[in-house]
């Protein structure tokens, strides 16, 4: 008997976990990813519908704008200016109110089934008659479930017309059709799947929530929910056909792991990194960066229906009470620069003017002149997500600087917006992302207020924070209308030197989207809208 | 009929109506608190900018203006007849994502309760064995770092060191991109599905994808057993039965390993059950640094976005999974232990 038996099975157990551990040991692959295919590493768990009809989140934007045609889009390098799509010419009679659009002949869906006129106005009447989230892009024109089918017709295989209510600005309805709710679907592909119910069917709706019926360069081969969305080159794109063959987005919720998979050579492309990842990577060799301004601002909405917030000297107050530069150079730096308009740079008519820095004496003295010599206690609504939770920390410290006390009230994403929709906020830091690329998407949420009842058909963000402005409304709408490109844009910088002026939001900052590569990756380039960052451009060596 | 299976027979009904009555209690709670989250589920499937009438129908198809008792009934007639609804995030039937999800969730606990039962029970032994020696203190501190650190933290640092720096094993995800179409997922078990089709290749890089959050989880569960064992092993090694089999002359291997460890067996039989089933529920943190598309990640996701159908689909399984492995535990007490026998 040996001095210590008991020894002898452990002894036996570590060779068995030697073992385990020799059998799961693989030498790391070197350039995992295949030569051909394209992976990227990115959140996309905001996916619901991959149905262009239906689809509103900024994921799905971005599969969309490879899969789908339009009418036409912009250019990426210059986004004031139109290029056509299926479209080869259009356009706008005497009279303002009818379009023309001559399509491309032998364009062919993915499916292989030709694609004509009568697709693309099946694919617009399709999305005004389903009236999902989206449609409104299209139903401002004037269009409405009774006369969809009148107003927008194919007159023959390559023709087609869209008669509008008003004498709208074109530059106002081309850059809409540019949007994904007017891509072109499979007329026939996508009503042989049609599900009937009660005699009554849903235009294929329930099927295209998860598969596709389109024309771009790339197909949707496949989606799983927040783990992996497969696309694969479509042969029968009419225009320059998809480099990789295929492109692989993988769910990668952290950045930290989508870092360490990027610098592995796991993935071609990190989509979400937060500012101390990219950073780290900024030494890294094999790493390279490129970004670009979205149309997505920040702001702090200041609610009126609070008495205090209410009073003009309060709300000019809080615009000199925040400490801009500071914000500028760490919290937002790589995925931000300073913007206090409600258009973002690149946008039709976008004002650049910065009046407002930190200057707590001028702060003090407004507060004073509004009665609050000694400031007030307040709360804001905050999701608990970077930049805006480190920025609503910022503020709260140089509000303080003026007698304000901020009270912190953090949320998830989705119970805060609950919280403002409902108008129950004091303040809410939130974004607005362009819907469109026109001025006037953020236009019609930032100065247009129809009705500031509590039960307002439209409830945009001059109605969320109760900013009654009938005068504003009015010369929104003339800019929506006015023609002229050039008279246009100073409707816009009008609109925008009052909003600074005396508007209750209090504007931050414009996102940058940075996108990390690896080195042997050429020609991405990321768009300034969800749908025209288009991946079957980029190439691997 | 032998009344023995009579009584088999009996204690199969009384725990199939425990899991009934538990999953049914279970679900009236999970409905009730999400509908007073004070979160619009409407505002999950339509988005922040749909307009106040698209709004208002997405309210009426979910049935969210009706009273909620006639909600939760409405539910619970549809939910027995095999229908859980749809989840608003993925579009997909529950059941369907529940069967996408939990594969992922079962692979990756069962290779973790295996690791930390199969190294936490002899280490506890040996650690009261030797109690007070350098094994002892070797093991409580394993114990204490296991216990103390966030499995968040560990799991960031096990990546930089065995996936990024060393490159033993592969990174987050299930399995290379290479091989994400190389073979038919039947099961969703990534490694039955790969040895079953003979893609031995593939059945390596996934059990490299494996190794890493499943030994994190296998490390976390072996803290807690290796710490119970010690205890329960201490209690029957101070026992007179130890002292009598010693005086007999049995073999300290025996005695440690036949006598005092069956019996410690007994309770620790629970302890491992619960841990198992702790796993099943699904690690959110391991699954979101890991990348593994699992059952927490998936009700959680749902949480924050009000999808009750998936939140309620997801407590069924978890609460099920629960009432399984308690009988089961409660099974393996009639083997280990002669005196929970009926005797009558």
């Amino acid at each position: 008997m040996s001095p210590h038996p008991h020894r002898l099975p452990l002894r036996r157990l570590a060779r068995f976990a030697l073992a385990v551990a020799a059998c799961t040991w693989v030498p790391a692959l070197l350039a995992a990813t295949p030569k051909d295919t394209l992976v990227l590493a990115m959140a996309f768990d905001d996916i619901i519908s991959l149905d262009p009809a239906e689809s509103f989140e900024i994921s799905t934007g971005e599969l969309l704008g490879n899969a789908y045609d339009r009418l036409l889009r912009f250019d990426v390098d210059k986004p004031s200016k139109l290029v056509p799509d299926v479209a080869a010419s259009w356009a706008v009679s005497a009279d303002g109110k009818t379009y023309t659009f001559t399509l491309k002949s032998g364009l062919k869906f993915a499916s292989g089934n030709p694609l004509t006129a009568d697709d693309v106005a099946w694919s617009l009447q399709r999305a005004v008659l389903l009236d999902k989230t989206p449609a409104f892009i299209l139903t401002q024109f004037g269009f409405s479930k009774d006369n969809v089918k009148d107003r927008i017709k194919a007159l023959n295989a390559t023709t087609l017309t869209f008669e509008t209510d008003k004498a709208y600005a074109p530059t106002l309805v081309y850059n809409c059709l540019t949007a994904n709710v007017a891509s072109v679907v499979d007329k026939k592909l996508v009503l042989s799947k049609e599900a009937v119910k009660d005699g009554a069917g849903d235009l294929g709706w329930a099927w295209l929530k998860t598969n596709y019926a389109g024309s771009g360069a790339m197909k949707i081969r496949e989606w799983r929910a927040n783990e992996i969305v497969a696309l694969e080159r479509n042969d029968n794109f009419s225009g320059t056909k998809s480099r990789p063959a295929r492109v692989i987005y993988r769910h990668v919720k952290e950045s930290t792991t989508q870092r360490l998979l990027l610098e592995k050579g796991d993935i071609d492309i990190a989509r979400n990194l937060t500012p101390q990842d990219l950073d780290a990577l900024a030494t890294n060799k094999d790493i390279k960066t490129v970004a670009t301004p979205k149309g997505t601002v920040y702001y702090f909405g200041l609610n009126q229906k609070n008495p205090i917030l209410a009073k003009p000297e309060v709300r000019e107050a809080f615009k000199w009470l925040v400490d801009y530069d500071a914000i500028g150079k760490t919290l937002i730096k790589n995925i931000g620069v300073i913007n206090q308009n409600f258009l973002p740079q690149g946008l039709l008519g976008a004002a650049s003017d910065k009046p407002y820095k930190l200057d707590v004496a001028k702060a003090k003295a407004l507060l004073a002149k509004a009665g609050y010599p000694k400031g007030f206690k307040v709360t804001v609504d905050m999701r608990t997500t970077q930049p805006v939770q480190g920025i609503t920390e910022a503020v709260q410290q140089t509000l303080k600087q003026a007698g304000i006390e901020l009270e912190i009230l953090p949320g998830d994403g989705k119970q805060t917006l609950t919280r403002y929709r409902a108008r129950s906020h004091d303040i809410y830091i939130g974004q607005w992302g362009a819907d469109y690329w026109d001025p006037h998407t953020n236009a019609d949420t930032f100065v247009r207020n129809p009705d500031n009842g509590d039960d307002a058909k439209s409830k945009p963000l001059a109605w969320r924070n109760a900013w009654a402005i009938p005068e504003l409304t009015k010369q929104a709408d003339a800019a929506a209308l006015e023609r002229d490109g050039a008279q246009r844009a100073k409707l816009y910088l009008a609109l925008q030197a009052e909003f600074r002026k005396s508007s209750p939001f209090v504007m931050l900052f414009q996102q940058t989207e940075v996108a990390a590569y690896r080195a042997n990756v050429d020609g991405l380039k990321i768009g300034p809208t969800a749908d025209s960052t288009y991946v079957y451009l980029v190439g691997k060596k | 009929m032998n009344p023995s299976l009579q009584r088999g027979a009996a204690a199969a009904a009384r725990g199939l109506v425990a899991i009934v009555l538990t999953v049914l209690g279970l679900l009236a709670v999970t409905f009730f608190i999400g509908r007073v989250i004070p979160v619009d589920p409407a505002l999950a499937i339509a988005g922040d900018r749909a307009p106040e009438h698209v709004l208002q129908r997405v309210r009426e198809e979910l049935g969210l203006n009706l009273p909620l008792p006639q909600q939760f009934l409405r539910y619970v007639g549809k939910a027995l007849h095999g229908d859980f609804g749809n989840s608003v995030l993925t579009t997909h039937p529950v059941l369907d994502d529940i069967a996408a999800t939990f594969p992922a969730t079962l692979e990756l606990a069962t290779c973790g309760i295996l690791l930390g039962a199969g190294l936490g029970v002899p280490l506890g032994v040996w650690a009261a064995v030797r109690r007070g020696g350098v094994a002892d203190h070797t093991v409580r501190v394993m114990g204490l770092v296991g216990y103390s650190v966030p499995i968040f933290w560990l799991g960031l640092m096990a990546l930089v060191l065995f996936y990024a720096k060393l490159g033993w094993v592969a990174g987050p995800g299930r399995i290379d991109v290479a091989f994400e179409y190389s073979f038919e997922r039947t099961t969703g078990l990534m490694l039955l599905d790969a040895a079953r089709a003979g893609e031995w290749e593939a059945f390596r890089n996934a059990l490299s994808h494996l190794a890493l959050p499943a030994g994190l989880l296998g490390y976390f569960s072996l803290a807690y057993i290796s710490r119970m064992t010690r205890s329960f092993m201490l209690n029957e090694l101070a026992a007179e039965y130890i002292v009598a089999a010693r005086a007999k002359g049995l073999s300290e291997t025996r005695i440690i390993w036949r006598h005092a460890l069956r019996n410690a067996m007994v309770p620790l039989v629970t302890v491992i059950a619960l841990s198992y089933a702790g796993l099943l529920e699904g690690s959110v943190l391991t699954e979101t640094v890991f990348s593994w598309p699992g059952l927490g990640l998936y009700i959680t996701n749902s949480l924050q976005n009000a999808d009750m159908n998936a939140v309620l689909g997801g407590t069924i399984v978890v609460g099920t999974v629960f009432i399984a492995l308690n009988l089961l535990s409660d099974g393996l007490y009639r083997l280990l232990d002669p005196r929970t026998r009926d005797t009558r």
